[in-house]
């Protein structure tokens, strides 16, 4: 049988929280860093897709495109934007072996093996996109 | 061996006379083997009768020590002093909880979002008593245990910031044990909970902050369980496009 739910009621306080919360500790400021790369890579993607868009506007406006992101402001950005998409990416696969439960047989693999076979399956794709793009 | 001595810094919020909580600071001797509790209670018992907080089995079982201790949640039955000698201990009520007295949180939205996931075994038929137990095998136990080490004590709330700034997210030990009973073979309740736990307070209000992982003093990982709730749910769903035909 359901049992009514006794209501009180007393004052509380609910405190405010600081705009600088994830300023307090490293943890906080390592996951809104986290947060934050998305933002570069989205500029990163548009950029992208801004190029691949001029590629039917033909060679000449393609290479003048090419032309521009070779100024200092545009290097400094992929360079911070690879950072992140690094950063990220880390995140991510080290994660890896807690997200996802493999079992072989009645055998569970464990999480640091997982973590480990994802991280160098990531280094391992890396490195071909690198070897066929910079053939 | 002498005593050391160290100032303790601890919430209060008497509505009564207050608007808003302050600070009182306190100093105290203490031996080597006391923790923040011992430290707490000693203050009320020889110093400020009218200091406030929740305690009671003084070793890890009960959950009701939480606060922030230096800024991190805590059960301060296992906090020892001597970790945090000779700088001051800045003693809190745990974070993103409103206050009613002191150091005491409001817990009545946990106790709400724990009911919510049905926190026990849902059977379709129960089986009639003369049939017996429910059995089942060590490895069937290993595959929840884990996650039914909970002992609400609130910390991964205090340590969760999307908590924090949503209050309505159903959070990580509530998530832990659906999970803890979505993945009992003897229970069958997983359909009634998907809908707390896959809607949007549920497990997509979480980024992943893994901060719950951390504070929880049984291990009970909570951000494990949410990230493998995720995979569990969209594996669910992808399933459920393909083959439709498959779900009765
Ligand atoms: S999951 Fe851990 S930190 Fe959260 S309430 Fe349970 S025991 Fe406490
Ligand atoms: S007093 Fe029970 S857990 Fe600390």
């Amino acid at each position: 049988m359901k049992q009514p739910e006794p209501e009180y009621t007393y004052p509380t306080y609910h405190r405010p929280i600081p705009a600088t919360w994830w300023l307090r500790d490293r943890k906080y400021f390592l996951f809104m860093m986290r947060e934050l790369s998305s933002f570069f890579i989205a500029v990163f993607l548009l950029i992208y897709l801004y190029g691949l868009s001029l590629l039917s506007k033909g060679q000449a406006a393609y290479g003048q495109f090419q032309e521009t992101l070779r100024s200092g402001g545009f290097t400094l950005f992929f360079v911070v934007a690879f950072i992140f998409a690094v950063y990220h990416s880390w995140t991510w696969w080290s994660i890896m072996g807690k997200v996802q439960v493999v079992r072989l047989g009645d055998h569970k693999v464990p999480e640091r093996v997982i973590t480990a076979v994802a991280l160098a399956g990531w280094v391992v794709a890396s490195a071909v996109v690198l070897f066929v793009f910079t053939r | 061996m002498s005593a050391k001595k160290i100032t303790m810094r601890v919430t209060r919020y008497r509505p009564e006379q207050e608007d808003a909580p302050t600070e009182q600071a306190y100093e105290l001797e203490f031996p080597d083997d006391w923790v923040v509790l011992d430290a707490l209670n000693y203050i009320k018992d020889d110093v400020d009768g009218t200091l406030t907080f929740r305690w009671s089995c003084r070793m890890g079982i009960c959950g009701s020590c939480g606060m922030m201790v230096n800024g991190e949640p805590k059960l301060t039955c296992a906090a020892f002093l001597r970790d945090y000698y000779p700088a001051e201990i800045r003693v809190e009520p745990l974070q993103y909880f409103p206050i009613i007295r002191d150091l005491v949180i409001d817990m009545t939205d946990f106790l709400h979002k724990l009911k919510a996931i049905t926190p026990w075994i849902v059977r379709d038929e129960e089986k009639p008593l003369a049939e017996g137990e429910y059995l089942q095998t060590p490895a069937q136990l290993a595959d929840y245990k884990q996650f039914s080490m909970c002992i609400n004590c609130m910390l991964c709330y205090s340590a969760c910031p999307v908590y924090g700034h949503e209050p309505e997210f159903i959070g990580p030990a509530a998530i832990a044990l659906a999970h803890r009973y979505n993945l009992d073979s003897r229970d069958e309740g997983q359909e009634a909970r998907q809908q707390v736990i896959a809607s949007s307070e549920g497990i997509w209000d979480c980024t992943l902050v893994g901060e719950c992982t951390e504070v929880c003093p049984k291990r009970v990982d909570p951000a494990m369980a949410i990230q493998r709730t995720k995979v569990a749910t969209t594996t669910e769903w992808a399933k459920s496009m393909l083959m439709p035909w498959g779900k009765q």
